[in-house]
């Protein structure tokens, strides 16, 4: 079957089997890595993409389910050459270790903050409850999306 | 909020040395997804392989009928033991000297065993081929508890082990029993306490996996694996499948955490490798998390008994531990030789006492093999546990406060070195300071009184302690090994003629960050800025040989080969300096990335001439070029320490509690990158958490895996996971060169202690003595309910 996609801006398209899973969609057919997997029930949440801007778990959504939708990778957060706040915030606090739950958390909270620009711990929290990482607790995370926040205020207001 | 200690770096932020909050290097790739994981590799030709398990615990293998599998569109070929065993790869060594089975000839042993390979065109194909494989099994009566495993009518589970004729794996002692016993017997009162440290598995968020790829026109294996350990790996598969060392090159790319569950080696890789040889093409092996959860490397599953003597005015007198370890169906711990259980022998903990006994046992189970140091140091996780728990029974049953009691049996910080009743030679501490500021941190005297006003109201509030002494960074090689290996590690510097270096190392990072704080070592000890230093792990032929990153090792025993490696480099850029400067040696002064005259302040040379000299302006005698390698054999291991303090509130009514503080004071001696070390913590006490409260892997009454997925197998979320503050203190290593213990497991393993210290404090005063982890809201419930009955 024939999926036509929008990601990252740019139109793909290609034939693939019914069955095939969009997360090997993104990575394979399409040689987007940056898109993990990390378990078979939907559990762990690092292959979470943004459907027409709302996080996705792509391990249990068919491929040709997306045909004619737009999506967001991690590989699709830098504009113009330039770092997103949020990508700038996890390196500057430290949100990241072995970086493999990473893309998905700064996707969810990529979409957040479009949401809420200015969230509370809790909320950031609540957010973030459907991503597992086993490496940071959590807590340099909440304040890498904060420290975002932060900066996208700011840029609104300069 | 951090409470920290001075931080005052010796070099400039430019520069980057020690006690720097370096922002990371390997950072960029992350957060751009250009990481390189070993599923992200796809190279010309590949195959993909899926492999077929046993659904059952304890059984013979009557057949196996592969033809429905082989007929499948796009198979290439299905691998079974039998076809291994023509190749001598039915078996292959475990890392503790054990035997196990790669595809299973005879029996299976353990729920999830691999039993054939299917090699296909793509993973689905893989999948669907191996579903279509037909296994005829006569069951046999599964074992799935070491006590059952030790009775005299248990069926044997290792039969294809010549002159293995019980269950038992192994016994092994330490200390003295007999004077042991001696001091137990005039104790004024004895306290024990019973158990168990549930199966849990360290399950990073990338399985493990392989991508092999052997050249069949060269012989040259390229084998991209999930690899905590490149070089140890290289060297078993040399001895395991007979191929040449140096046609086995074994690179680690970007590692998705590892927490020991990529230490062993897996059937999966093996099966893989030999496939490319036979086929010639690359052949690619990922697992699913079921098969990650079910079949790889778990950690603890240990079953203990302690006792404390002690006397009347709460002086600890002497320790007695019985434990017996449910090892699964094959020994596959990476235990030092010497060291059955590893180190579990450091049970004695922060405490001064003249004598101590522990016996250990090991005993085959119709379960999934491992015994790997989760996040832990050989064991030490288990004892830290032990002791922490049984002290603080021990102080409410002498009638004195648990801190206070302590306090009067720490080490003191003027008895150090000190020898231990178990052998170990504890290199620094002061456990009194990192006790005060957590009390001091949590507000101690505010928080009894909260707590006393709590059960007033009816509310159950629990103060948690532990003050832990962990051992880590494994040799010196006389004492430790792997397979004979001696736990030494390297550092290669290589500083090239503009005064840019590189830096390989033979352990590898899985999240540690070692790309930012090894270069930072070398900035410290040659003045050149961390940024003009790369450094390169994870390649058998491109690093030098190294033990591998696990137990905490890579900071003591790697960075200290790179604090000696820079040293020597700097006395031969003396030489040449003094050659620049037309002086002796002897007249030089070194400070920070230059050498100067002695009095003479304006004649000086950076290191960055000095390295363009060292190839184009040469004295005579002395070799060309700026480049050294060091290998280190640590004279001692290290002892991190800390003292965390955990406030609980338990629901009367249903058992659910919640953490309302956390703090957790460490003192892994200098810290290199402060930063790095805080997100270290972060992640050790959520993974001790995460034991204490939901994760853990059990096994139904025929053998079956109860965990195997992450919805029974509990990772907490950030929803659940407390908030925790910092402080540290720092007491050096007194033996490493520049003064570091090693952190990267200390919160994991004094952290479980804490919390469920928090929780029985909490109810101690219902008669509840002790609850096992996880400590589960239905089992803080059921322990209430039987401490009322």
């Amino acid at each position: 079957m024939n999926v036509s996609v929008t990601i990252n801006g740019a139109v793909r398209s290609a034939d693939v089997e019914p069955r095939m899973l969009l997360t090997d969609f993104i990575r394979g057919t399409l040689g987007l890595t940056g898109t993990h997997v990390g378990c078979d029930t939907s559990s762990c949440g690092v292959c979470t993409v943004l459907l027409d801007g709302v996080p996705a778990k792509s391990c249990t959504i068919f491929a040709v389910q997306v045909d004619g939708r737009s999506i967001t990778t991690v590989e699709g957060l830098k504009q113009n050459g330039q770092l997103s706040p949020i990508q700038q915030a996890f390196h500057e606090e430290h949100g990241l270790q072995c970086g493999f739950c990473t893309p998905a958390m700064m996707l969810v909270g990529t979409a957040l903050l479009e949401e809420n620009p200015n969230p509370t711990d809790d909320e950031v929290r609540w957010a973030i409850s459907g991503n597992l990482c086993r490496c940071t607790g959590y807590m340099n995370i909440v304040k890498s999306i904060q420290a975002a926040a932060a900066m996208k205020s700011e840029e609104v207001s300069a | 909020m951090t409470t920290t200690a001075e931080h005052t770096p010796k070099t400039t932020a430019e520069v980057g040395g020690l006690g720097h909050s370096r922002r990371r290097v390997e950072d960029a790739r992350f957060i751009e997804g250009r990481g390189n994981y070993v599923d992200d590799i796809v190279l010309p030709g590949m195959l993909h392989m899926a492999i077929h398990r046993s659904p059952l615990a304890h059984a013979r293998i009557l057949s196996i009928d592969t033809s429905e599998a082989s007929a499948v569109e796009g198979v290439i070929a299905v691998v079974t033991g039998e076809l291994l065993a023509g190749y001598n790869l039915a078996w292959m060594p475990t890392l503790s000297g054990d035997t196990q089975a790669v595809l299973a000839t005879d029996k299976v042993r353990f729920q999830g065993q691999e039993i054939a390979a299917v090699i296909a065109v793509d993973r689905y194909i893989a999948q669907d081929a191996a579903d279509k494989i037909v296994v005829e099994y006569e069951e046999l009566e599964p074992i799935v508890t070491p006590q059952r495993s030790l009775e005299a009518d248990a069926p044997l589970i290792r039969d294809d082990k010549e002159g293995q004729d019980t269950n038992q794996c192994y016994i092994w002692e330490s200390g003295d029993k007999e004077a042991t016993d001696a001091v137990f017997a005039k104790a004024d009162k004895v306290v024990d306490l019973d158990t168990f440290y549930p199966r849990s598995h360290p399950s990073p968020l990338e399985t493990c996996g392989i991508v092999a790829d052997v050249n069949s026109a060269t012989g040259q294996a390229t084998l991209y694996m999930t690899s905590q350990a490149p070089h140890a790996h290289r060297t078993v598969f040399a001895l395991v499948a007979g191929l040449p060392e140096q046609n086995i090159r074994i690179v680690s790319p970007d590692i998705g955490g590892g927490f020991g569950n990529k230490v062993p080696v897996y059937p999966g890789y093996v099966v893989a490798t030999a496939a490319s040889l036979v086929i010639g093409q690359p052949i690619k092996w990922v697992e699913t998390r079921y098969e990650n959860l079910i079949s790889t490397g778990f950690g603890r599953d240990y079953h203990m008994h302690g006792e404390m003597a002690l006397s009347n005015d709460g002086k600890i007198l002497g320790l007695r531990v019985d434990m017996l370890s449910d090892q699964g169906a094959f020994f596959s711990d990476a235990q030092p030789t010497k060291f059955k259980a590893g180190l579990f022998h450091i049970v004695t903990g922060s405490y001064d006492y003249p004598v101590a006994h522990v016996t250990t046992r090991g005993a085959y189970t119709n379960k999934a093999p491992g015994g790997v140091a989760y996040r832990c140091s050989f064991r030490v996780t288990e004892a830290s546990y032990m002791i922490e728990r049984l002290v603080q029974n021990a102080a409410y049953e002498i009638g004195m406060d648990p801190a206070e009691f302590r306090r009067k049996n720490f080490i003191k910080k003027d008895q150090f070195p000190y020898l231990s009743p178990t052998g170990f030679v504890y290199d620094s501490g002061d456990y009194e300071a990192a006790l005060d500021l957590a009390m001091e941190m949590v507000g101690w005297d505010e928080i009894q009184k909260e707590k006393e006003q709590a059960r007033a109201e009816g509310r159950l509030v629990g103060i948690g302690l532990a003050s832990f002494t962990e051992v880590v960074g494994a040799g010196h090689g006389d004492d430790y090994d792997i397979l004979g290996l001696r736990m030494f590690d390297s550092a290669e510097l290589r500083i090239h003629p503009t005064g840019k270096a590189i830096l390989k190392l033979g352990v590898r990072t899985q999240g540690q960050g070692h790309e930012t704080t090894f270069a930072q070592i070398v900035a410290e000890e040659l003045g050149i800025p961390a940024s003009d230093i790369k450094v390169v792990e994870g390649d058998t032929d491109n690093t030098p040989y190294g033990l591998g990153t696990y137990a905490s090792r890579s900071t003591p025993v790697a960075g200290a080969a790179t604090a000696v490696v820079s040293r020597n480099l700097r006395e031969k850029a003396r030489k040449i300096a003094a050659h620049l400067l037309e002086a002796s040696e002897d007249d030089l002064e070194w400070e920070v990335g230059k050498f100067f005259v002695k009095g003479d302040r304006d004649s000086s040379v950076t290191i960055q001439d000095v390295a363009f000299a060292a190839y184009t302006n040469m004295p005579e005698g002395v070799e060309p070029g700026l480049e050294g390698v060091h290998y280190y054999d640590p004279p001692n291991m290290t002892y991190p320490f800390g003292s965390y303090v955990v406030v609980v509130e338990v629901d009367p009514d249903t058992g659910q509690w919640k953490v309302r503080k956390m703090v957790a004071v460490d003192d892994c001696g200098v810290r290199i990158n402060p930063m790095i070390v805080e997100g270290q913590i972060h992640g050790g006490l959520t993974e001790g958490f995460a034991m204490s409260s939901m994760q853990y892997i059990t096994f139904d009454e025929q053998g079956n895996c109860i965990g195997a997925n992450f919805l029974d197998y509990l990772i907490p979320t950030a929803w659940e996971t407390p908030r925790f503050e910092l402080g540290e203190t720092v007491t050096p290593s007194p033996h490493h060169p520049i003064g570091a213990k090693g952190v990267g497991e200390s919160a994991t393993v004094g952290s479980p202690a804490a919390f469920v210290n928090a929780v029985v404090d909490a109810l101690w005063h219902l008669g509840v003595r002790n609850i096992d982890m996880p400590v589960s809201a239905d089992r803080v419930w059921a322990a209430m309910e039987e401490a009322k009955a």
